[in-house]
């Protein structure tokens, strides 16, 4: 152990404003050696791995590369030093081959050499072959299926020979066949004696990959060790699934025989290549509150996109016994569907009061008054806070003023996607008590999208379990408490039974 | 450079080059006049292709670059009496010390802003020489002493063979080891970071060398037209027209965007018989590619190659 670890990281730490995306963040790879990075969203490992590329520069901390410290070093010093990173989505060059983008990859940082050398082209050729990338490496990237897009980012990693090499979601939108290909493609690295670090949302994808898995959680260290002790860290499940499950039976006969308000019929959605969403449907009945549950890049996020019109789709998704399907973003919001994104969207220079005044923009004066009054009932915070101005808020009030924001819309169906997404447990009991305010005091449909089981289950009456743009398992709450929450679990355990062959058994 | 004599469309823009020598003996001195204009313009739409094109900084004030070139030469020439081959490589020099001092701070900056400072640059040259009236002849422009040539059939082989030259050299880079990082530097700055390559120092050659061709094809043009003028060679209208001609031919390309300028010129002379209607179907025209194709002229011919 005396050896000196190809990569070392002490005290890194990454500050946005107010917000510490990473805390006092420490480990160390050796040559040879795989460690998996994981956390959920905005657990700031992607920052981390930022700021080992010097893609972001740390506030504080060291980086060394083979006992050489790079940390606040520009990226393309960084990347000399023997530093490689494969990004999770490539953004091919429009006129060049795959094999001239991996010649770029080889070419040193000269300004005065036009002409590379005979070795280069002997070189590429061989990294395609390499990569499986020959059948292939004299077209254009634009023609090609997502997994080879990877396998040319793969080879543009191997290109610069690095000491390290950081992998961003190694297996994001491949199939098992395909992972199995890139999980032998980054074993070689590995055994090249490189440092290898995978980010990823879950253990369980990393499992039979990673030596070591480092969890992160809202910028800090919870746990590390072996993907099995990882997974078993008490602290670990509380992050990915919260605490114990508490469900609220509502007598069922109120919710289903009301009409049907959203109807998803075998929906799908391609990024590009990449398939976000696949065949998924699923039913909302007006007054009722249905939970999406699932991992980041489940496709919570893109179902609800399609479902407001933001992003192009195949199959139909009707409101109110209308399709809409050629109707505009803006045409949808109008008719009723209003969406609370994930990333907030706040008119960050407004002051709360704007902010609110905007969403209630059509409203005539009285209704808005009351509207305002019924909100400030909901989120008490918020009116104590009407005249600071959006940015100057923490986290949770931001979440709390989006909410609001778009129930100054008085949608039909209110669509929240992720709003416990970084936030601490105390502010989450908060929301959980407006959002029981809010359904006791209001008709309102709402469809919720969550990672946390615990914010998601007690306020639900149907869940639907969403996971690599499929949906596993419906049911209620309480079925889900006996049947699903082992299974859900186990996308962050390590058992290869998926858990849909157990749902419908 | 294997490469680069393994390009078929150089082999056919030296087909055309060559068919294009030989117009002297067809066409009227009037007609030869427009052309050399339109290869003037020509090699500074090309130099703005490989800013844009290349390492994706958009210069909304190529003719800052272009003006600093001529009134350079033009100036020399009028108070010095130098050569006409050592005021054009003076210009070219002077021009590659004014680029290189605006794009050093303005590459800092992101987005768009390095596009505004670029055209408020212009505004500065502008005005400049209209303040500076008693050296740089104000608005009325200046006289040189010195042409190249008084005959239309040399001014045309000149202003063709430097065309041709320009065409070479800007085609050759773009595809070297260095217009490989520049376009990667251009369209993926981070990918190309991590890859190892320094990208802000590879713009600011970029920004060099298509200051430096600017420069000295903007003092060609004053020999050629033996005035330099703010209306000629500095007005963000010239400047704007440069960027249409670009954009028309396709952008990437290089030879598209003296395809681009050649076509722009020629098609505006033209319909000159419209009278003022002649800049708005020019434009029109222009808009309607921009819009419907992208890509431009010969864009769009690289973008069906490939789809295979």
């Amino acid at each position: 152990m005396s050896e000196i670890p190809r990569l070392a990281v002490r005290g890194l730490t990454k500050r946005f404003g107010g917000l510490v995306a990473v805390k006092d963040i420490s480990f160390d790879i050796r040559a040879g050696e795989i460690l998996g990075l994981i956390g959920p969203n905005g657990s700031g490992k992607s920052t981390a791995m930022k700021l080992i590329m010097g893609l972001e520069r740390p506030n504080a901390g060291s980086v060394q590369v083979d006992g050489v410290e790079v940390a606040g070093w520009p990226p393309h010093r960084i990347a000399r030093a023997g530093v490689g990173i494969m990004f999770q989505h490539s953004r091919p060059l429009h006129r060049q081959t795959v094999l001239e983008h991996i010649k770029l990859a080889l070419l040193p940082d000269s300004l005065i050499r036009l002409a590379a050398d005979p070795d280069v082209d002997r070189r590429a050729r061989e990294i395609a072959e390499h990569v499986e990338l020959g059948r292939v490496m004299n077209r254009h990237p634009a023609t090609l299926p997502f997994a080879d897009l990877r396998r040319m980012e793969m080879a543009k990693a191997i290109a610069r020979d690095p000491k390290v090499v950081l992998v961003d979601e190694p297996f994001a939108g491949l199939t098992a066949a395909e992972s199995k290909t890139f999980a032998a493609l980054i074993r070689r690295f590995r055994d090249e004696g490189r440092a290898v670090l995978l980010v990823d949302h879950n253990v369980k994808s990393l499992a039979a990959l990673a030596d070591r898995v480092f969890a992160m959680y809202l910028g800090e260290y919870v746990a590390d060790g072996t993907a099995d002790e990882v997974m078993r860290n008490e602290t670990v499940r509380r992050v990915y699934l919260g605490g114990k499950i508490e469900t609220r039976e509502r007598s069922p006969e109120t919710v289903s025989d009301k009409p049907t308000l959203l109807q998803v019929d075998n929906v799908g959605v391609l990024y590009g290549k990449a398939t976000a969403l696949d065949g998924v449907s699923l039913t909302v009945r007006e007054g009722e509150f249905v939970s999406v549950v699932g991992l980041n890049g489940a496709g919570k996020t893109t179902l609800f996109n399609a479902i407001s019109g933001l992003v192009p789709y195949s199959g139909t998704i009707s409101f109110a016994g209308n399709s809409l399907r050629c109707m505009s973003g803006a045409a949808i919001a109008r008719g009723g569907i209003v969406q609370c994104p994930e990333t907030r969207e706040l008119f960050s220079d407004m002051t709360v009061r704007e902010n609110l005044d905007l969403g209630g923009f059509h409203l005539p004066v009285g209704a808005r008054r009351d509207q305002l009054a019924w909100l400030f009932d909901l989120f008490p915070i918020l009116k104590s806070r009407q005249q600071q101005t959006a940015r100057t808020l923490s986290g949770g009030e931001q979440q709390m003023l989006a909410i609001a924001r778009a129930l100054m819309m008085q949608p039909k169906l209110l669509i929240l996607d992720e709003p416990t997404l970084g936030l601490a447990p105390v502010i989450l009991e908060q929301l959980s008590k407006a959002m029981d305010l809010m359904q006791r005091t209001t008709p309102i449909t709402v469809l919720l999208g969550e990672q946390n089981v615990t914010f998601a289950l007690p306020h639900a009456d149907r869940v639907y379990v969403l996971e690599h743009g499929r949906i596993l398992w419906e049911g209620d709450p309480g079925r889900f408490e006996r049947e699903m929450a082992h299974g859900f679990l186990e996308v962050v355990g390590d058992d290869e039974t998926p858990p849909a062959t157990r749902a419908r058994a | 450079m294997k490469n680069l004599f393994r390009s078929r469309m150089l082999w056919v823009a030296l087909a055309v080059a060559a068919v294009a020598a030989t117009l002297p003996w067809w066409l009227s001195a009037y007609v030869l006049g427009i052309l050399t204009l339109a290869y003037y313009f020509g090699v500074f739409s090309m130099a703005w292709d490989l800013l844009f094109g290349f390492a994706g900084e958009v210069n909304f004030g190529p003719t800052f670059l272009i003006g600093l070139g001529a009134y350079t030469a033009a100036i020399i020439d009028a108070n010095w009496g130098w050569s006409i081959p050592l005021c054009v490589i003076a210009g070219g020099l002077v021009a590659l010390v004014g680029g290189l001092l605006l794009a050093l701070p303005a590459l800092r900056l992101r987005g768009p802003y390095f596009g505004l400072v670029t055209l408020v640059a212009v505004l500065l040259l502008q005005n400049s020489i209209v303040i500076f009236a008693g050296v740089t002849g104000g608005e009325i422009g200046m006289m040189v002493p010195d042409v190249m040539s008084v005959s239309a059939e040399s001014n045309y082989w000149i202003a063709l063979a430097f065309l041709v030259i320009c065409a070479v050299l800007l085609f050759g880079l773009s595809r070297s080891a260095l217009g490989l990082i520049l376009q990667a530097s251009g369209q993926d700055p981070t990918g190309a970071q991590a890859l190892g390559f320094n990208v802000t120092r590879h713009k600011l050659v970029a920004f060099c060398v298509s200051a430096v061709f600017s420069g000295v094809a903007g003092a060609m043009l004053v020999f050629y037209q033996g005035t330099a003028s703010v209306g000629t060679v500095i007005d963000i209208g010239v400047g704007v027209q440069i960027i249409i001609a670009a954009v028309l031919g396709g952008r990437r390309t290089i030879l598209g965007a003296a395809l681009g300028a050649i076509v722009l010129i020629v098609a505006s002379e033209f319909l000159r018989p419209l009278g003022q209607l002649n800049t708005f179907v020019v434009a029109a025209v222009a808009l309607a590619v921009i819009l419907f194709f992208p890509d431009g002229l010969l864009g769009n011919l690289l973008k069906a190659k490939e789809q295979t």
